[in-house]
């Protein structure tokens, strides 16, 4: 099997397990009991608290672990909006978020917020000038991916910050794409709020981590028991929160290198794309992406066809559109991007990762212009092209 | 949401929709068919054209060509199928259902291509009464 597939998820690094394996088996006990045996969980939460922390340039007591990275972003924004609804109800986000955020936007607009979604340019990357202009008295957050799952566009996150600490409002990005790739910084981007997901950097599904800047306040989600200084309930999942402190500190260890790496591979898959197959279009910016992710729209054929046909050959890779009740529903980030709509139906992500290899992307290079003739030669649009 | 429809709606393709479209059967533009149907477009993402050559009543050949899912391209090929060899009396009987269970069903979310199928069908006779209508 060859697996494209690393911004879905990543398989678990072999060091990572080995950490787990005894707070899976032996040390079984509650974080929160006060004998002896309870000390290890305990200590072990917070050496991987500090490795996360590490990771992202900030204190380990800012860094409050969760169930991952969907409950991280909810958490930052109706935590936040929980927080000051007395004060203003207008948050401002951009079209093209994980649904984690836009659902829990959504959701906050139901119960009498005010959501203004920033555009993107054809780059995916939003315009810091709207961002300026869409500021108001009563604006309570600011919630903007660092970087895109489907494309892989990377907003300038420091000029962002920048815009929001002038007006003094709280913002929050989803770095949950970002971390491992890109070297963050909290300290230096000046961000309040940033959400991590452990499974995207070689580590357990099931555990995340928000980062809460001293001093920012937020109205905690899960009501219950005292853990995560009273802002996050429940029972911590001990062997996930250490496979994740595992997987921050290998990551600090491993950024130069893979990302040496992986742009190789990377980019050599999308010089060959291009040489051996006419009618595509590289979605995203150049420079401004992830060195991992390749969007690619091919025309006159659908996405998923294309899938599936590489999952015959034992390539798993993802497209953007989902067919829904009535019809394909094209990504919506590929639509904001100002992508039609035929076009972006026919939409397929590469995104590689750290066991990749050069062989990987060279059978690619070898089944998938076949695949994609023989769809294009089922399409009408291609026949009455060339027929 | 009941959590039965929920586990169905999650439903992945039966080997028979597999099968059709990995190894689509009657794939391709006709020479000179006696009529065509084009149904679906493609900003909604499925597109079909169904072409027929009809001697006397019976649809001798019928081929396709789809831009769509697997869904799609499965369900145009199954249909070609099932058309052939049929009366054009007959061949209008033919319904979505038919179609999806040829294929031993399909997911409830891609049903909707089966009965662009079964419009592709209808949409090509129609297209040859209009010709031989215009012919005499
Ligand atoms: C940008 C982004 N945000 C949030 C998430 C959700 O993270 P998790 O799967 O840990 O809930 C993902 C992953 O799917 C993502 O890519």
């Amino acid at each position: 099997m060859i697996y494209l597939d690393y911004n879905a998820t990543t398989p678990i690094d072999k060091l990572v397990l080995e950490k787990m394996t005894p707070y899976l088996k032996d040390f079984y006990s509650n974080p929160s009991s006060v004998y002896r045996f309870a000390q290890e969980s305990k200590r072990a939460i917070e050496n991987a608290r500090s490795y996360v922390a590490d990771l992202i340039s900030a204190d380990p007591e800012e860094v409050i672990f969760t169930s991952g990275g969907t409950e991280a972003d909810n958490f930052a924004i109706k935590g936040r909006a929980f927080f000051y609804q007395d004060k203003g109800n207008h948050i401002i986000t951009s079209k093209i978020e994980h649904h984690a955020v836009l659902k829990s936007c959504e959701f906050l607009k139901k119960i009498g917020f005010e959501i203004t979604y920033l555009d993107v340019d054809k780059y995916g990357i939003i315009d810091l000038n709207q961002l300026e202009e869409s500021i108001r008295n009563d604006t309570v957050l600011v919630s903007i991916m660092y970087a895109n799952n489907e494309v892989g566009s990377i907003q300038p996150i420091k000029n962002i910050s920048k815009i929001c600490n002038k007006n003094g409002i709280i913002f929050h990005t989803d770095a949950v794409q970002a971390l491992g790739k890109i070297d963050i910084s909290v300290k230096d981007l000046n961000v309040d709020l940033l959400s991590i997901s452990s499974h995207k950097i070689y580590g357990p599904k099931g555990v995340g981590a928000l980062y809460v800047k001293k001093g920012v306040k937020l109205i905690p989600l899960h009501h219950g028991g005292g853990q995560e200084r009273n802002m996050r309930a429940g029972t911590e999942n001990v062997p996930g929160i250490v496979g994740f402190g595992e997987a921050c500190r290998i990551s600090k260890e491993e950024l130069k290198e893979q990302e040496k790496k992986i742009r190789l591979l990377r980019d050599k898959l999308e010089e060959g794309i291009k040489q051996k197959i006419p009618d595509i279009k590289v979605n995203g910016h150049h420079d401004k992406r992830l060195y991992n992710t390749l969007n690619i729209c091919f025309k006159y054929i659908e996405g998923e066809s294309i899938l599936i046909n590489l999952d015959f050959e034992g390539i798993c890779t993802s497209s953007g559109s989902a067919c829904t009740s009535g019809s394909l529903e094209p990504s919506h980030v590929l639509l904001s991007m100002g992508i039609p709509h035929e076009l972006s139906h026919g939409s397929l992500r590469f995104s590689l990762g750290k066991f990749n290899t050069m062989r990987d992307i060279d059978r690619v290079l070898e089944v998938l212009p076949l695949i994609i003739e023989k769809l294009r030669k089922i399409s009408p649009f291609w026949q009455k092209k060339y027929g | 949401m009941l959590w039965k429809e929920w586990l169905v709606m999650s439903s992945v393709y039966t080997d028979k929709v597999l099968d059709y479209f990995r190894n689509p059967r009657n794939m391709g533009k006709m020479e000179n068919p006696n009529g065509v149907g084009k149904v679906g477009n493609a900003v909604c993402g499925d597109v079909m054209f169904i072409y027929v050559k009809i001697e006397g009543n019976v649809i001798t050949d019928c081929t396709f060509e789809t831009f769509g899912c697997v869904a799609a391209i499965a369900t145009s090929s199954a249909l070609t199928e099932m058309a052939k060899g049929r009366t054009l009396d007959d061949a209008l009987t033919i319904s979505n259902k038919d179609v999806a269970d040829k294929l031993d069903g399909l997911p409830p979310l891609k049903m909707h291509c089966s009965l662009l199928a079964e419009e592709g069908l209808k949409s090509a006779v129609e297209d040859y009464h209009k010709n031989n209508s215009q012919t005499k």
